[in-house]
């Protein structure tokens, strides 16, 4: 189909660069829906990331697994085209559309050439807009996620994930897999996959980060192509939920060699004034390196595990502090033994200034890092807007981690580190744990 | 990889080729007097830059018995030298505002950082340390064999697939070491010791057997200066073995194997064929089954999910996969997850069912054409990302081919005939080359 013609009015402002590379441009449609985009005209192709809040938390009450459903057929067959040609088409401008979901958001990541820009946008327009639901794609998606629930039913790895969820959670949405019991899919209408669209892809949650070579106007006219046919409003949000655990272990017996671990309590908030405190502090406890203090203690020092990691779980209705370790049967607890150690420590002592300065260094230095390719820029543009970040934020997030002192850390790891709470998940056979 | 998931494994997935009128542009190569390879690929749309060294030395060229050391080598590379303290190396590179890690392969070993590019020359003078001076102290060894078979236990042990997989590829090689896994078999790696992993390293860590590949904000000159500076000085090793490994005798029986595990939820039969790579100058075959692999299973509209997923609704997923990059012969593989219904054993008659329909009706010059397009956007979309071109030509360098091969790919993709595309078929589908395995969910034993 051909797009319409619109008159648009575009609204541009370049923020200061990074470093000379991030020109983040603020682009307004005329029908009001906004987007960051960086214009990088070097390679003739363009990566846009739509973004809709809410994703599969906003399953209604019996109707679990129809937002990741939804999601899984809006690549199957739209407006005149049915799955096959839908595919067909996509595969003959050599656009790719990924459609995801988790519990907060549905993405959309696209990508298309410059050369054909207009029949990719017109294709994953209908995709967006005219999804067909018919009854034989319905049934072989069906039975796709059916695959993957009894796959994810023998994986420790999702077992664990899972039981951590349904303890903290409960009936909250967050406290089950997105997609849902095999009886859940079973019942599920394509009357319910036509609801679950409505309500979750609506113009009242959308956010467009784009990268590549587009120009602020032509994106302008895209993204009222692309999204003005949605309602303006869908299902209202999950409610936030608090988080309460206590210091322990709950045991999900699996035979398996190795046992798995989520340990975790309560976390911080993204906009919580002391988030980048805490990410910092994570940064040193438990972030990606070996100089971690995970990793050295029982990585490192003890050779108990191949990976120790922990990391916030800033999420939309509830804020997590998590971390994963897998040991085998016979040396998870000490395992466990050496994080709980760990854990106390830095709440009651902090860090040093050794620690401080080095994270510093290294967060500051790897950030600029992330602006390596369109697709990754894209993404990034899209998260700091749903983090309700401003465009000048590329420039001042590192001040803001320069800015953190000794003091700060001390007060906040006292704050967000709770032993007392600290609750570990284990699936395996644990030799010398118990529930 | 020392940090995290996925060892680099025998199907590397199918690559997407180079555009060579432009990446070309962006490629220029040397080779240092010491005989080490040096590939710059300039990227300045950002100050950053990845360093890398590959080693022509993977896991198949391991001695028998000591399955699992050049893995086990690549992570003891971290523990220090006569300069660096353990650990000081990625603690540097993390004070530098830099990441970086390492991965072996079944025909190389590669490490690597990402950085600001004005902190080039200190990631290549600790990485040329480490190419001949490593210390180790038989404490920290010990510690990271530990380190190692819990990455195992992680990877394979906890995986009835990896298990059903290792199984596969030591069936499918009767005599050459791709039949024995990356991360090593676990009777061999708890008697690794220093002695093992010294052995390795002297034979296969030189300059005249490594490719230097730095991408990103950089000049061929500045790089080609700092590598002098750095690599320059270290000795080749003139004592470097010729890499020939124990080859396949002729296969004269098809293999059958039945993996049986209780944590098996969805059963599939996989069949794997023994495959020619890509060879220098002689890459037409290899190219004619990448796209065979692309028609019969690369996407939906491929002819094995066609008839299977969508047609008959025989199957949940259904496909074929081929990677050409290898130094020997590699595998070309389909495989057919039954729907629900369905037994394993009329899933593999489904299977070849459709392949030899396939075969008897030929290609369809519409999807060919979708494919070949597909391909030559994989150009376009690839400049994206400096880190997976840097990746090919390491890959591809320690895999045999030469910077010609890699820039003649695509072009010779794109020349490959309907016919050709059939003759492969029909000489790779041999059965008695060929590994057929069921993966199935054990049976509930009752008392």
């Amino acid at each position: 189909m051909k797009f319409f013609g619109s008159l648009i009015a575009v609204m541009v402002f370049a923020a200061a660069p990074l470093r000379a590379e991030i020109d983040i441009a603020e682009v307004t449609s005329s029908g009001g829906i906004n987007a960051w985009l960086v214009q990088e005209e070097s390679i003739p192709f363009v990566a846009l990331e739509l973004r809709f809040k809410g994703g599969a938390s906003l399953d209604l009450a019996g109707k679990r697994g129809a937002t990741n459903l939804m999601v899984g057929l809006l690549e199957e067959g739209a407006g005149d085209l049915d799955s096959r040609a839908f595919s067909e088409r996509a595969e003959s401008l050599a656009a790719s559309f990924d459609f995801d979901v988790g519990d907060d958001a549905v993405s959309i990541s696209a990508r298309f050439l410059t050369e054909n820009q207009d029949e990719a946008l017109a294709l994953l327009r209908e995709a967006i807009t005219k999804p067909r639901f018919d009854q034989d794609a319905i049934d072989r998606v069906k039975a796709q996620v059916v695959s993957v629930i009894r796959s994810d039913a023998q994986d420790p790895d999702n077992i664990v994930g899972v039981s951590f969820d349904s303890m903290v959670f409960g009936d909250h949405p967050y406290g089950s897999a997105i997609e849902g019991t095999e009886e859940n899919i079973a019942a599920l209408t394509r009357d319910d996959l036509i609801a679950a669209h409505k309500g979750a892809l609506a113009r009242d949650r959308v956010y467009v980060g784009a990268a590549g070579d587009i120009s602020p106007e032509e994106l302008a006219d895209v993204l009222d192509k692309l999204l003005s046919d949605l309602p303006a409003t869908g299902t209202p949000q999950a409610p936030d939920i608090a988080v309460s655990t206590q210091a322990g272990v709950t045991v999900v017996p699996f035979d398996v060699p190795q046992s798995v671990a989520i340990f975790g309590h309560e976390g911080i908030a993204r906009d919580d004034p002391d988030f980048f405190a805490a990410y910092v502090l994570n940064e040193i406890l438990g972030g990606g390196g070996f100089e971690a203090r995970l990793m050295e203690e029982v990585r490192e020092k003890r050779g108990l595990t191949y990976g120790v990691y922990s990391y916030l779980v800033p999420k939309d209705n509830a804020a997590l502090y998590l971390g994963r370790v897998a040991s085998a049967n016979d040396r998870i607890a000490e395992a466990i033994e050496v994080i709980r150690e760990e854990w106390k420590k830095m709440s009651e002592n902090g860090v040093t200034e050794e620690e401080l300065t080095a994270a510093k260094t290294y967060l500051t230095g790897a950030y600029p890092l992330r602006f390596d390719g369109n697709g990754p820029i894209a993404n990034i543009l899209v998260g700091m807007q749903m983090d309700d970040l401003p465009a000048e934020y590329v420039n001042t997030r590192n001040a803001q981690v320069e800015a953190i002192t000794l003091d700060d850390i001390k007060r906040v790891a006292a704050r967000v580190l709770r032993p007392e709470a600290l609750h570990f998940v284990v699936v395996g056979q644990p030799e010398g744990l118990e529930s | 990889m020392r940090r995290l998931i996925a060892l680099t494994g025998a199907c590397f997935l199918a690559a997407a080729p180079l555009r060579a009128d432009t990446i070309e542009d962006q490629v220029t190569t040397f080779q240092l007097e010491n005989g080490m390879d040096v590939v710059v690929i300039e990227d300045h749309r950002a100050p950053a830059v990845v360093h890398m060294v590959w080693y022509r030395g993977g896991s198949a060229d391991e001695q028998p018995g000591v399955s699992g050391v050049a893995h086990f080598l690549e992570h003891l590379l971290f523990k220090g030298t006569e300069k660096l303290a353990p650990g000081e190396f990625s603690e540097t590179v993390k004070a530098n505002g830099g990441t970086d890690n390492a991965f072996t392969s079944f025909d190389y070993t590669a490490y690597f950082q990402r950085i600001a590019a004005d902190r080039l020359g200190l990631m290549m003078e600790m990485e040329a340390d480490r190419m001949k001076n490593i210390q180790l102290d038989r404490e920290d060894i010990l510690t990271e064999r530990d380190v190692i078979i819990e990455e195992r236990n992680q990877r394979v042990e906890n995986d009835p697939g990896s298990l059903f997989r290792e199984q596969r590829m030591a069936a499918q090689y009767l005599n050459h070491p791709y039949g024995t896994p990356i991360i090593g078999w676990r009777h061999e790696m708890v008697n690794l010791d220093l002695d093992d992993a010294l052995a390795y390293y002297e034979q296969y860590y030189s300059p005249n057997n490594a490719v230097l590949v730095v991408a990103g904000d950089v000049l061929p000159d500045e790089v080609l200066a700092l590598a002098q500076e750095h690599y320059g000085p270290i000795p080749r090793n003139e004592a470097l073995p010729e890499r020939v490994r124990r080859s396949e005798p002729p296969q004269m029986a098809e293999r059958r194997i039945s993996f049986e595990d209780p944590r098996v939820a969805q059963p599939y039969v996989m069949r794997t064929y023994l495959a020619p790579e890509r060879d220098p100058g002689d890459q037409r075959t290899a190219a004619a089954l990448t796209l065979l692999a692309e028609v019969l299973g690369g996407s939906q509209t491929a002819v094995m999910p066609q008839k299977l997923q969508f047609e008959e609704k025989r199957a949940v997923y259904a496909g074929a996969f081929y990677s050409g990059l290898s130094l020997d012969d590699t595998t070309f593989g389909v495989v057919n997850v039954p729907a629900q219904g369905v037994t394993l054993e009329e899933a593999e008659a489904d299977m070849d069912r459709v392949v030899a329909e396939f075969i008897e009706t030929g290609v369809d010059p519409v999807q060919l054409d979708r494919i070949k397009f597909q391909l030559r956007a994989a150009q376009v979309y690839e400049l994206d990302s400096s880190n997976s071109l840097a990746r090919r030509y390491g890959a591809a360098l320690t895999s045999g081919l030469t910077i010609e091969d890699v820039h003649a790919w695509p072009d010779i993709l794109q020349s490959i005939t309907p016919e050709e595309i059939i003759a492969a078929a029909k000489e790779v589908f041999d059965r008695d080359n060929a590994v057929t395995g069921f993966l199935r969910t054990a049976k509930e034993v009752t008392q």
